[in-house]
């Protein structure tokens, strides 16, 4: 079985963005961009999975700029078999992404696809289920355990009042929760074999997919500003201010 | 202009999740319709009738629908949607889960945890963390939304919307439910809770969560929150993680013990009205959104706090 795991290009978790000053988006420049965790998690989740001998390949995808194909090198670096670029400059929202993965799924055919849950820049959490629906597949969001059995996934999921588990027939979706495993680093070896392994490059066009976006960002904006408050010297002090200066107690 | 508004339950009643999202939904403006899906779920449908400013209740039950699974219940959303113009649902993880499964299959694409409604084409939603807020116009025939309930207040229950009772799509039989291993608590939910005591790193184990954390949490009859790091260490179960990808909260007052304050925490707390902190590090960034801070050692000055109360 071949696992397919889509991985996008974001700005690395550590770097606190800036807005333009002029509205027009988040300052991008010389900013440091790494692989989004979740599917830094999500790529591991694959390799341990054909590690215990239940998939035979390891494909990783992502939808992007050129550059993106530092990402996939990072995916291959960790262990994936081959990837494929689909090269795109400027955004494209979850929806068109998902249209470019159901194409490559038909050309790939495999049996799961992993993804992250979300990508920390858009936040918008959307791409795995979108890419079910499209495929008629079955979905395993926010997952913190997959078990892979004859034809069947079970997949923990995180959700509000604790977890769930959900048996589904395969092929099926499955994205990926903080804590489903931590994601190995690639040995300096395997960075190097990396840079030897196929990696493919394609357009929306060869899966004949519009990605025009279908919402126009008409800012961006600062968010409401939070000033540092003061310090209190002691428990007194605080129960007090609580009580009489916050109306909080 | 009308909305079908996906209700948050659990077959016996329905969540407060409910409430905020139909407060964002009222001000996308027209009539409004709540569907409840579920199995055996005529009084989470009763209870929904009651919701101010609900036009109908649309109850759908089948046996298939019990437990929310994402693929029945979007078959269902999207056998209803041909007449509504949004179709709307908090940000809840049901939420987060079915309705972009709903948004694919319309061919729309989703505007993701709203946290304000500009026009009923156009809505602020964080991204970055909540580092920036994106103002975004869909050009969709419908729009599909999820909503960030901290960012509204809850509507009220003193209406009677009549509800009708509608045949359930098709099963797609794709998966079903195994099981589940829900937190059981009388303590106030943590998305609902005015108040919030949240526990970090700091607090070094289990044992130590629940002998110093647990009891200021009661005294102050809050909810008790968490940092990733202390759900990744077993201090704390998942589902009282706080941050971008935990739970998002804004109650009266948060209490932060021993968390440093990581951009992805602060990302779920830093609304709340009244930010207290208590870290022995003078630096912690989570000092810069504190209105209180007090410098000290957790182990000391928490029990000192839940005695002086
Ligand atoms: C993709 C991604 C998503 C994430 N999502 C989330 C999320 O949703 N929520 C979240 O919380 N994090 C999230 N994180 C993790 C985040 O980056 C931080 O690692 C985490 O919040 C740190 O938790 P902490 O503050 O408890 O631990 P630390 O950063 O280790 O801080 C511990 C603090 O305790 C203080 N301390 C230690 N001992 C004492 C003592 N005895 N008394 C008083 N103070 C003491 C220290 O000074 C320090 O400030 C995410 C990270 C990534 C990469």
């Amino acid at each position: 079985m071949k696992i397919l795991v889509p991985v996008k290009r974001v700005v690395d978790y550590n770097v606190k963005i800036r807005v333009k000053p002029d509205g027009s988006g988040v300052d991008l420049a010389n900013v440091k961009m790494s692989m989004n965790p979740f599917d830094e998690i999500a790529v591991e989740e694959a390799l341990r999975l054909k590690e215990a001998g239940k998939a035979t390949e390891v494909v990783a995808v992502s939808i992007g700029p050129a550059q993106a194909q530092e990402t996939l090198r990072t995916a291959l670096a960790m262990g994936a078999d081959r990837g494929i670029l689909v090269q795109v400059d400027g955004t494209v929202e979850p929806l068109a992404v998902a249209k470019i993965l159901k194409g490559i799924v038909a050309e790939e055919a495999p049996g799961l696809v992993v993804l992250g849950k979300q990508a920390i820049d858009d936040d918008c959490n959307q791409t795995g289920q979108m890419l079910a629906a499209l495929l008629g597949w079955p979905q395993g969001t926010f997952a913190s355990k997959v078990a892979l059995a004859e034809g069947t996934v079970d997949v923990t999921r995180e959700v509000d009042g604790g977890l769930q588990t959900v048996s589904l027939k395969l092929p099926a979706i499955v994205t990926t929760d903080l804590r489903l495993n931590e994601p190995r680093y690639a040995s300096l070896p395997n960075i190097m074999k990396a840079k030897k392994k196929p990696l493919d490059v394609k357009s929306p066009a060869d899966y004949g997919v519009d990605v025009t976006p279908r919402l126009t960002v008409v800012k961006t904006a600062e968010p409401k500003g939070r000033t540092a408050g003061v310090k209190v010297a002691s428990v007194a002090d605080l129960v007090m201010k609580l009580k009489t200066e916050a109306g909080v107690l | 202009m009308t909305t079908l508004l996906i209700a948050e339950h659990d077959n016996a009643s329905v969540k407060d999740a409910t409430n905020k999202a139909l407060t964002a939904a009222a001000a996308i403006g027209g009539e409004i319709h709540v569907l409840v899906a579920g199995s055996n779920a005529a009084a989470a449908a009763a209870e929904a009738a009651k919701l101010d400013g609900v036009a109908k209740v649309l109850h759908v039950d089948a046996p298939a629908l019990e437990h929310g699974l994402a693929e029945p219940l979007a078959a269902v959303i999207v056998a209803l949607a041909g007449p509504y113009d949004a179709i709307v649902a908090p940000s809840t993880s049901s939420g987060k889960n079915v309705l972009p499964r709903v948004a694919a299959l319309l061919d729309v694409m989703q505007i993701s945890d709203i946290t304000a409604v500009v026009a009923p084409d156009t809505f602020e939603r964080p991204i970055y963390a909540g580092n920036a807020i994106q103002t975004v116009k869909s050009g969709d025939a419908k729009k599909v939304i999820t909503v960030r309930t901290a960012s509204f207040k809850s509507a009220g229950a003193s209406g009677s919307a009549p509800v009708e009772t509608v045949s359930a799509a098709a099963d797609p039989a794709l998966s079903t439910f195994v099981g589940e291993a829900l937190s059981e608590s009388d303590r106030p939910e943590l998305t609902s809770a005015k108040i919030i005591v949240s526990g970090g790193r700091a607090l070094g184990s289990a044992e130590k969560f629940k002998d110093v954390v647990i009891p200021l949490a009661d005294k102050l009859g809050a909810a008790v929150g968490a940092s990733r790091a202390a759900v990744d260490a077993g201090y704390a179960p998942n589902d009282w993680q706080v941050g971008q990808t935990g739970k998002v909260v804004a109650p009266d007052l948060y209490v932060a013990l021993g968390i440093s304050g990581a951009i992805q925490h602060l990302a779920g707390m830093k609304d709340s009205k009244v930010i207290v902190a208590i870290n022995k590090d003078e630096e912690a960034p989570i000092f810069q959104v504190a209105d209180y801070g007090l410098v000290g050692d957790i182990f000391e000055i928490v029990p000192e706090l839940t005695k002086a109360l």
